[in-house]
């Protein structure tokens, strides 16, 4: 992501040596508007409007059934010192954080990058095998990839329990967290092996080159001669799937948020607020508060990538 | 001397290959695992959460056939992620080339802002705002209806990654095109989407997956269920308790799932299926 | 600064395109709904054309397939017929969904309170107060007018069932069927641990005791109860809440929600039994997502001894004809009995022994074009021959006595539901608030499978409780 510049953007036909750092390819503003304008419509009407009107029901106790259906009372902020203060709130996003830290940070990023490296140099059957594969986890539905889940890890005939020789094994019980972590660099690393995959064929190979012959060892390589070519694609990458990961409502489908809540993540913690209990005045003021975190977490990134760019 | 270095670099080279074929072999064996079920349960006549060699049956898959909804359900996913795809990728793919070209004040922070946005829709806490607004604009129970407010909710993320992709290539066609006398339209068509095709076959297989999965949206927007898509017809195949109905159910998430596959080869061969990758080809 | 000034104020501004958008959006959505809004229950009645719809959670090869056959293949084309032969050209279209019923009543909910959506609707009874407070749905009188409250088949329908219907003493609409909750039990696995085949607890000792004879055969779970958050609402309606009110009370009654006092204690303690150190039941079936699932396999396998569960165990999963975990042998090797209280006559107003019940509704949609013609849908959909063609094929208790008397003479198990736990039975209260206080009984019960005392668990539960419904004063914690 290029840092935003604060020069304001010049219209077609004006001085050209101002105009070229602005519009190089002479799409003009109001052109440039045009094109814009289809997905701004949609953009406002069907996602700015309602995400404001969600965050106004943030500030009411508004149910979808009951008295509070019909007469919404204004609380303020109560909804929100109400998420603060609850305990289960904290837990969720604890756990939320180890969901993301683990499977999009950790997990998806670093496996995906292994794979994109590792397939540089095989034969192309077996780069396409792999491919596939990975990109099956990423595309097959959500409703899907849970029973088969479900099927490798049940306590009683399981094909990890039959493969490992543990029968009786719950994994989903005694290990919810890893169970979903797993689960989801399963499910996503497609993403960032894509990522990095065109990102290493855009590093240069004499550079490779160079590094091999003056005997860098495969760290070095990766330190020295790669991560300053594929940076913005690191960010990238780590800001769309620490969002799809923080949002993810998948691992519900697996562990239903148990046991005791042991994998309640935000996303569940929401559903069950919202569509189960129908308490969407809260559930709103819960979808605000993922949000700051999310914006906390995406300005971390930007910054920790400003800093290495200086 | 030399011949000793050359067997070390021999050795290396070996343990290296071997790790290396470790690696794929443990990666392949990950991801190909949870996909057994897949491959057994639809064919078998009573299948349970396991993966078993089945008693083999093709009598699922005859019950899906006279099943009222199931195929039909799957033309109507294909036509709300044809229809979804569509509209995201042609007005993500002129709302990135534009933003990637002319500098607008803000536009980053503007973008990501709505990016986070996104994720407040795609929950669930927002369902009341859209189904209202969906009421007034007359768009319950259409899959017109479906596919803009689908829409609304992917592109920020489209036009994110789509940017990305134009920005990481160089405007000099562009100017070259712009010098030989072509309209911006005409720049677009023929010089940027050849070099960012991979790019918009990308967003556009993103933008299928995410349609072809979405359960919510779907069933509260669509009344009539001749209407409804796969995703929700999934959620049919429970008894009235809740328990799902094994049988019905695997072999529908075969049939569920073949199309996506089958697209995904379809688009991956035709156009590439990968980041940037086309500037160089 | 621009070359020229007319095609900058001519420019398509993206900011005032935004804010135009918004505007619009913004008038669109605070003008009125659509729907009706004339509440003349006579509106339409003199129409000699109309089309009608029936929504409800069942669709034809998927959920509850046996219901929306019967209204697609019997109900539509004989309705249509029989007004046909009035001189009215009528249509009725069927919406089944068939999915999760928190995903049902989401959508419902949104269709009525958008005054759209099918003009019969069907609700679970549970939902039929926090509807009625929304607005959602009124009064059947109110309406359809003083025909609803004249209908003949009302003195079919005992009072308790008609409950089901009903809020602060009006009827909103029809139960068709209702359904019971009793013990469950494996002859096969009872004779073998010397217990006697033909079983009745009178207290909840006697059935621990059972449970200690069970547990000394390998590889079986004595006692299952549903429990924890996992299982959601089937702890509350096949756990808690018949316990409750074996223990001497009602979750709510008088005004008040019941807290974590003596009641609930002892109710907790039983669970211990089940879940604590002595282990009459299997703590990590209760903690998995597909756990109630699996205890329906373990049953029909004969691998759990007792299953506290509602009819739908014998009719739905058990059935050997068409069941999701088929008993071939369920007739011969399945027992049941009634819940008995603690001890005789320790349970709700007295009673020795207890059950749950509950079941749908279908109401009229208060925006329906046609309330007459809707009403005249919904009086078919009850009218004696119509009901027992319901049942013909998989038969169930339905809410008409007379049906039941006919129809279930030659089925000893729903015979025994019908006379037997009707009568004992309760249903529970049609409050917003009844989720909540339904998953924090659920979180009780959790707590006790995670190891806690049901002193600590109780004690949770009454300050959680307090927290939903609005302060210590709403909460009865004797």
């Amino acid at each position: 992501m290029v840092p935003a510049t604060s020069t304001p953007a010049e219209p077609a036909g004006a001085a050209p040596a101002r105009a070229e750092a602005a519009d190089v390819v002479g799409l003009g503003r109001r052109r440039a508007a045009a094109f814009v304008a289809p997905a701004l419509v949609l953009v406002l009407v069907f996602l700015v409007f309602p995400a404001l009107w969600t965050l106004y029901l943030g500030v009411t106790d508004y149910r979808l059934t009951g008295l509070a259906a019909t007469r919404p009372h204004f609380v303020g902020v109560r909804n929100y010192t109400d998420v603060l203060a609850d305990g289960r709130f904290h837990d969720s996003l604890w756990l939320t954080l180890q969901f993301v830290g683990g499977s999009a940070v950790l997990g998806q990023t670093v496996l995906g990058f292994a794979v994109a490296w590792v397939m540089r140099e095989r034969p192309a059957a077996v780069r396409r095998t792999v491919e596939a594969l990975v990109l099956l986890a990423w595309i097959l539905p959500g409703s899907v990839v849970a029973f088969l889940w479900l099927a490798l890890l049940d306590r009683d005939g399981g094909t990890l329990n039959t493969l490992l020789g543990t029968p009786g094994t719950a994994w989903l019980l005694d290990h919810p967290m890893a169970s979903i972590i797993v689960f989801n660099i399963w499910r996503g690393t497609a993403f960032s092996m894509m990522l990095y995959t065109a990102a290493l064929g855009n590093v240069p190979p004499s550079h490779l080159e160079t590094a091999k012959l003056a005997g860098a060892s495969t760290w070095q390589t990766l330190r020295d001669a790669v991560l300053p070519k594929i940076r913005g694609h690191v960010l990238t990458s780590l800001l769309l799937v620490s969002l799809w990961t923080f949002n993810d409502f998948t691992p519900y489908l697996i562990t239903a948020g148990g046991p005791e809540n042991r994998s309640e993540v935000l996303s569940v913690y929401v559903y069950r607020t919202a569509l189960g209990e129908g308490r969407l005045g809260f559930g709103a003021a819960i979808s605000l508060v993922m949000l700051l975190v999310n914006l906390a977490i995406a300005t971390a990134y930007l910054r920790a990538l400003r800093r290495r760019r200086a | 001397m030399r011949a000793a270095g050359m067997t070390a670099a021999a050795v290396r080279a070996a343990l290296r290959r071997i790790a290396a074929t470790t690696f794929v072999s443990l990666v392949l064996a990950f991801f190909a695992l949870p996909m057994l079920w897949l491959a057994s349960a639809p064919f078998d006549a009573d299948p349970r959460i396991n993966v078993s060699l089945p008693s083999f049956t093709l009598a699922n898959f005859r019950v899906l056939m006279d099943d009222p909804y199931a195929l039909r359900s799957l033309r109507n996913s294909a036509v709300l992620a044809a229809g979804t795809a569509a509209v995201v990728v042609v007005s993500a793919a002129l709302a990135a080339y534009a933003l990637s070209r002319v500098r607008l004040p803000g536009r980053d922070v503007l973008l990501y802002l709505l990016l986070l946005l996104s994720s407040i829709i795609t929950g669930t806490a927002a369902m009341v705002p859209i189904f209202l607004l969906a009421t007034q604009l007359h768009l319950v129970d259409s899959h017109l209806g479906v596919v803009l407010v689908l829409s609304g909710g992917l592109l920020p993320t489209a036009i994110f990654l789509l940017k990305d992709f134009t920005d990481a290539t160089p405007a000099s066609y562009e100017e070259a095109a712009r010098v030989f006398g072509a309209s911006p339209l005409q720049t677009l068509r023929h010089v940027v989407v050849p070099v960012i095709r991979p790019g918009l076959a990308m967003v556009g297989i993103w933008t299928v997956a995410q349609v072809w999965g979405d359960f919510l949206m779907p069933f509260l927007l669509l009344r009539d269920p001749d209407k409804a898509p796969a995703s929700v017809i999934m959620y049919t195949f429970y008894t009235e308790g809740g328990q799902p109905d094994l049988a019905l159910i695997g072999a529908f998430s075969l049939l569920y799932s073949v199309p996506v596959v089958a697209m995904y080869l379809l688009v991956s061969r035709r156009y590439g299926f990968r980041f940037h990758g086309g500037i160089k080809r | 600064m621009h070359i020229s000034g007319r095609s900058t104020s001519s420019r398509p501004h993206p900011r005032l395109t935004a804010a135009l958008a918004l505007l619009l959006a913004g008038a669109a959505v605070s003008s009125c709904g659509g729907g009706s809004s004339s509440t003349d229950p006579q509106r339409n009645a003199k129409a000699r054309t109309f089309t009608l719809t029936i929504a409800r959670n069942a669709i034809v090869g998927g959920k509850n397939d046996a219901e929306a056959s019967w209204i697609t293949k019997t109900v539509i084309p004989g309705f249509v017929a029989a007004e046909k032969a009035k001189g009215l050209r009528v249509k009725v279209v069927y919406h089944g969904y068939g999915v999760d019923d928190d995903a049902y009543k989401t959508k419902t909910a949104l269709d009525l309170k958008s005054k759209a959506g099918a003009d019969i609707v069907s609700l679970d009874g549970i939902w039929v107060g926090e509807f009625a407070q929304a607005r959602y749905i009124k009064p059947l009188a109110d309406v359809v007018g003083a025909r609803a409250d004249s209908w003949d088949g009302w003195s079919q329908i005992s009072p308790s069932v008609q409950q089901l219907g009903s809020f602060q003493g009006k009827r909103y609409g029809i139960p068709p069927s209702t359904d019971g909750r009793v013990l469950f039990y494996n002859k096969k696995l009872f004779a073998r641990a010397g217990l006697p085949v033909n079983w009745q607890p009178r207290s909840w000792d006697e059935i621990l005791a059972a449970g200690r004879a069970l547990k000394k055969l390998p590889g079986v779970t004595p006692l299952q109860f549903d429990a924890g958050t996992a299982m959601g609402e089937a702890t509350t309606m096949q756990g808690v809440l018949p316990l409750l009110a074996g223990a001497g009370a009602q979750i709510y009654s008088g005004g008040k929600w019941t807290g974590g006092g003596a009641a609930m204690k002892q109710v907790l303690g039983f669970y211990q039994h089940l879940y604590g150190p002595e282990g009459l039941g299997d703590r990590k079936l209760q903690q998995e997502a597909k756990g109630r699932d699996k205890s329906f396999e373990e049953f029909a396998n004969n691998r759990i001894g007792v299953l506290l569960e509602g009819v739908y165990l014998w009719r739905a999963v058990l059935n050997p004809k068409d069941g999701i975990a088929r008993m071939p042998d369920r007739d011969q090797a399945v027992g049941y009995a009634l819940i008995p209280a603690v001890a005789p006559g320790k349970g709700v107003q007295g009673r020795s022994f207890v059950s749950m019940s509950g079941g749908s509704v279908a109401t009229v949609n208060p925006h329906t074009k046609y309330p007459q013609q809707a009403f005249d849908l919904l009086a078919y959909l009850n009218r004696p021959d119509v009901v027992k063609a319901r049942i013909a094929g998989n038969p169930e208790v339905t809410s008409r006595n007379d049906v039941n008397a006919e129809a279930l003479k030659n089925d000893p198990f729903l015979s025994f539901v019908a006379q037997k736990v009707l009568p004992v039975t309760l249903f529970r209260p049609g409050l917003a608030a009844y989720t909540q206080v339904s998953t924090a009984l659920q979180e009780a019960t959790a707590g006790i499978v995670a190891g806690h005392s049901p002193d600590d668990a109780a004690g949770q539960y009454n300050g959680k409780l307090e927290g939903i419904v609005g302060g210590a004063g709403n909460v009865n914690a004797g």
